[in-house]
C-alpha cells in the first residue's frame, strides 16, 4: 500500500536545495523540448538573457512587468502566512484600478503629489474594503474566504468592464472601451527615457513593510500562531476574528495597489482587461516563495522573466505561443511537485495479512 | 521628345528597382495564428506578402495582451530592425503612437482604429458591406424567423457588423429578428460556444457570429442549424450548415502598403477599403442556397461595389423605434466608426 505521510521535520538547506534542483529539472526538461524543435541553448540563454538583462531598457521592462506581480503577491501573502486563501487579488486589483481612475478622472487637482496620494489612498482604502467584505462574512457567517474571493473577482471584472462601455467611455473615443487619458498630473513619473516607473519603489517599500510586520513584529508571530494553530492562538487570549479582518483588509488594500501603480503608472486610463491575470500568478509566487519577503521578490523577478522569456522565444524562434505557454508550465509543474515531495513522503508498506 | 520621356520612364523604373527598400516586417496578433479567425486570416496575409520580393523576412507574436505588454513588443520588434510594424487589434492604438514616437524610420500600421502620426497609418475594412450581403443569406434562409449572432465587446466595429446585417436581413425578411448576445470576450472558444447554445436554445434556427474563433459554427453544426461564419472561410468547422462567410483577404492590402513602403510612396493615412478593392467579400457559397438568393446576392454585391447601394441610408430607425437617421441622407463614416445604436430588428442592448 501506498501512502503519503507529512515530514514532521525538515532542515531550511534541504528544502532551499530541493527547490533548487526541481527548478533545474523544469528547465532541463524544457530545453529538451527546445533541443527537439532544433533550438541551440546556448544560443536561446544567451538571447533570454540578453533580452531581460542586456540592456538598461531591457532591464526597465522585466521591472515594469514585475512590479504588479510583486505588489499582488505580497498582497496575498499576508492572508497565506494566516492561511488565509485570499484567491481575489485579480479582482482586488482590478477594484483599486476603479478607484484610482475615478479620481484621477473626476477630481480636477493641480498638485502632482496630491493627487497621486489620494489616489494611492482610494486603491488601499477600496481593495481593503472590497476584500474585507470576505473577511467580514468569514468572521460573522463563517463564509469560506475561497469561494466568496474568488467569485469577487469576476463581479470586479464586470463592474469594471460596465463602467468603460458605459459611463466612463472617453466621448472623444469612437465609443471604445476606454476611460479619459488621465493629465500628466495623474502620472506616476518614470525613470529617465524609459517605461519604469515610481511603483517600482512603492513595491519595494511594500515588500519592507511586509518584512518588518510579518518576519519581524510580535503581531506577525501572532498571525502565523492563528495560522498554524488556531486553537493554541484562541488559548493564548489571540483575538482571532480581529485579526481575520485587519489581514483581508490589508491584503486587499495591498492588491488593490497594484490596480493603481498599472493605471497611473503604465496604462495612464482604464480600460477592459487592465490585468492578464497578475493576481493569479501571485497565488502561485506567494506559494513558491513560502511567503518568505525574499522568496517573494525573487519569485516575482523569475516570473517576469518567464513572460519576458516567452517573447524572446516567439521573436527569435518564431515558436508558437502555446509551446511558450507549456515551458511555463512544466517550470510550474516541476516547482511544485517539489515543494510536494520537501513537506511529504511516500512510504510503501506492506499491508499486513495480505 | 518622345524617346526623352521614354528614357526617363525606363530609368526612373529601374532607378526604383534598385534602390527598393528592403523590408523586415513584423506582425502583432492579439490571437493564437491557429485561431482560425481573425488572426489566422492575417497570417495568410502576412505570408502573401512575404513572397514579395523586397521583403526579406516576416515575424510574427501572436497572443499579445492588450495593455501593458503590447507597448514591450512593438518595442522589441523595432529594436530589432523590423521597419515596417503592423499591429492588429484596436487595443494596440495607442501603444502603436507611443513606441511610433521613439522609432522615426520604422512605419508602423495600425489595425481598426483611428489615429495617425507621421509614421503611423491605419487601415480596415468596409466589413458591414460583406454582412450586408450575408444578411440577406439569412433573411432568406431562416424558417423561424430568429437569428442568434454571438458577439464579441459592443465597440462600434461589432455594432456595425450586426447593423448591417439586420438590414440585410430584413431587406427580404421584415418578420425576422436578430438576437444579440455578449460574450465580452474576442477570444474564448467556451464562452463563445455557450453563447450559441443560448441563442439555438430560444429557437434561433441560423447563427452568425462576430468573435475570433469556428466555436458558434461548431455549436451549430452540432444542432444541425445553418451557420454564416466570419474572418476566413470556415467550412471545414460547420460542412453541413455552413452557408458562407465575410472573409478577409489581407493579402491585397499587406502586399500594397509594402510595396509602397519599399519605394518611398508610403504616407500616413487611414485606409477604409470596401468590397470594391478585394479585401473584403463572402466565401463561395454553399450549394444549399436556392439559385435566386446567389442571384440576388450577386446583384446586391454590383450595386454596393458600383456605390449605388450605401447600406446605411436613412430612414433608419433604432430598435426603440425613434428615427435616428432621417430618410435619404446617408451616414458619414465619421457616424459609421462611432455608431453606437441598434437599428430596428435587432434585439439586444449596448450599455449608454
Amino acid at each position: 500500500m501506498i501512502r503519503i505521510e507529512k515530514r514532521i521535520s525538515n532542515s531550511q538547506n534541504l528544502k532551499s536545495l530541493a527547490k533548487f534542483f526541481s527548478f533545474v529539472i523544469g528547465i532541463l526538461i524544457s530545453l529538451f523540448f527546445l533541443k527537439f524543435l532544433g533550438i541551440g541553448l546556448i544560443d536561446l540563454i544567451k538571447n533570454i538573457y540578453y533580452d531581460a538583462f542586456g540592456s538598461i531598457y531591457s532591464f526597465t521592462e522585466l521591472l515594469i512587468k514585475m512590479v504588479p506581480l510583486l505588489i499582488c503577491s505580497i498582497g496575498v501573502s499576508f492572508a497565506f502566512k494566516m492561511k488565509l486563501w485570499n484567491i481575489g487579488s485579480e479582482g482586488q486589483l482590478y477594484i483599486g484600478a476603479l478607484a484610482s481612475s475615478l479620481i484621477a478622472i473626476y477630481i480636477p487637482l493641480n498638485s502632482h503629489y496630491l493627487m497621486i496620494f489620494l489616489m494611492f489612498l482610494a486603491a488601499f482604502i477600496a481593495g481593503g474594503l472590497w476584500s474585507g467584505l470576505a473577511g467580514f462574512l468569514k468572521v460573522k457567517l463563517n463564509v469560506n474566504e475561497i469561494i466568496v474571493t474568488l467569485l469577487m473577482n469576476y463581479i470586479a471584472i464586470l463592474i469594471v468592464d460596465y463602467l468603460v462601455y458605459g459611463p466612463l467611455k472617453d466621448p472623444e473615443g469612437f465609443n471604445f472601451p476606454y476611460s479619459k487619458k488621465f493629465t500628466d498630473i495623474a502620472k506616476l513619473s518614470t525613470f529617465g527615457d524609459t517605461r519604469l516607473h515610481t511603483g517600482i519603489v512603492l513595491a519595494i517599500f511594500l515588500l519592507i513593510l511586509y518584512y518588518i510586520l510579518m518576519e519581524k513584529s510580535v503581531w506577525g508571530y501572532e498571525v502565523r500562531v492563528i495560522g498554524s494553530n488556531p486553537n493554541a492562538a484562541r488559548y493564548a487570549g489571540i483575538n482571532i476574528n480581529k485579526n481575520i479582518l485587519i489581514i483581508m483588509i490589508l491584503s486587499g488594500g495591498v492588491s488593490a495597489l497594484a490596480g493603481f501603480t498599472e493605471v497611473s503608472g503604465v496604462l495612464h486610463r482604464l480600460q477592459h482587461s487592465i490585468s492578464p491575470g497578475y493576481g493569479y500568478t501571485a497565488i502561485i509566487i506567494a506559494w513558491l516563495s513560502n511567503q518568505n519577503s525574499i522568496g517573494i521578490l525573487f519569485s516575482s523577478l523569475f516570473m517576469a522573466l518567464i513572460f519576458l522569456a516567452g517573447d524572446t522565444l516567439q521573436l527569435n524562434y518564431q515558436i508558437p505561443i502555446s509551446m511558450v505557454n507549456a515551458f511555463q508550465g512544466i517550470l510550474l509543474f516541476t516547482l511544485l511537485t517539489g515543494d510536494f515531495f520537501i513537506n511529504h513522503k511516500i512510504t510503501m508498506k506492506r499491508r499486513k495479512n495480505a | 521628345m518622345l524617346k526623352k520621356i521614354l528614357f526617363l520612364m525606363v530609368f526612373l523604373f529601374t532607378f526604383n528597382l534598385l534602390y527598393a527598400k528592403d523590408l523586415n516586417v513584423g506582425f502583432v496578433y492579439v490571437g493564437p495564428v491557429g485561431d482560425g479567425g481573425w488572426t489566422y486570416a492575417h497570417d495568410l496575409g502576412r505570408q502573401e506578402m512575404a513572397k514579395l520580393p523586397f521583403v526579406k523576412k516576416t515575424q510574427y507574436i501572436e497572443s499579445v495582451p492588450e495593455g501593458a505588454d503590447a507597448t514591450r513588443v512593438i518595442t522589441n520588434l523595432a529594436q530589432k530592425g523590423y521597419n515596417l510594424i503592423f499591429t492588429t487589434s484596436f487595443g494596440y492604438m495607442d501603444p502603436t503612437i507611443e513606441v511610433a514616437k521613439k522609432f522615426k524610420n520604422v512605419v508602423f500600421m495600425h489595425c481598426s482604429g483611428y489615429k495617425t502620426a507621421d509614421n503611423v497609418g491605419n487601415y480596415f475594412g468596409r466589413m458591414y458591406q460583406a454582412r450586408y450581403l450575408s444578411g440577406i443569406i439569412a433573411g432568406s434562409m431562416t424558417k423561424s424567423n430568429i437569428i442568434g449572432y454571438v458577439a464579441a465587446h459592443p465597440i462600434p466595429e461589432v455594432i456595425r457588423g450586426i447593423n448591417a446585417f439586420t438590414l440585410g436581413v430584413r431587406s427580404v425578411n421584415p418578420k425576422a429578428v436578430v438576437k444579440v448576445v455578449w460574450t465580452n470576450t474576442w477570444f474564448d472558444p467556451a464562452t463563445e460556444r455557450n453563447a450559441a447554445d443560448s441563442l439555438l436554445d430560444v429557437g434561433a434556427d441560423l447563427l452568425t457570429m462576430h468573435q475570433d474563433t469556428p466555436a458558434t459554427l461548431q455549436a451549430a453544426e452540432k444542432r444541425g442549424k445553418f451557420v454564416i461564419g466570419y474572418n476566413s472561410d470556415m467550412r471545414k468547422y460547420a460542412p453541413n450548415g455552413f452557408l458562407t462567410a465575410p472573409v478577409w483577404n489581407w493579402g491585397v492590402l499587406y502586399k500594397e502598403i509594402a510595396t509602397q513602403v519599399s519605394n518611398g510612396t508610403w504616407k500616413p493615412s487611414s485606409i477604409w477599403w470596401g468590397l470594391d478593392k478585394g479585401i473584403i467579400d463572402l466565401a463561395p457559397l454553399s450549394p444549399k442556397i436556392p439559385s435566386e438568393i446567389v442571384k440576388k446576392v450577386e446583384l446586391e454585391k454590383r450595386d454596393i461595389i458600383s456605390g449605388k447601394n450605401k447600406i446605411f441610408v436613412g430612414p433608419l430607425k433604432d430598435n426603440s423605434g425613434k428615427i435616428v437617421v432621417p430618410a435619404r441622407k446617408v451616414m458619414s463614416d465619421q457616424e459609421l466608426l462611432s455608431m453606437n445604436f441598434f437599428v430596428e430588428g435587432v434585439q439586444g442592448t449596448i450599455k449608454k
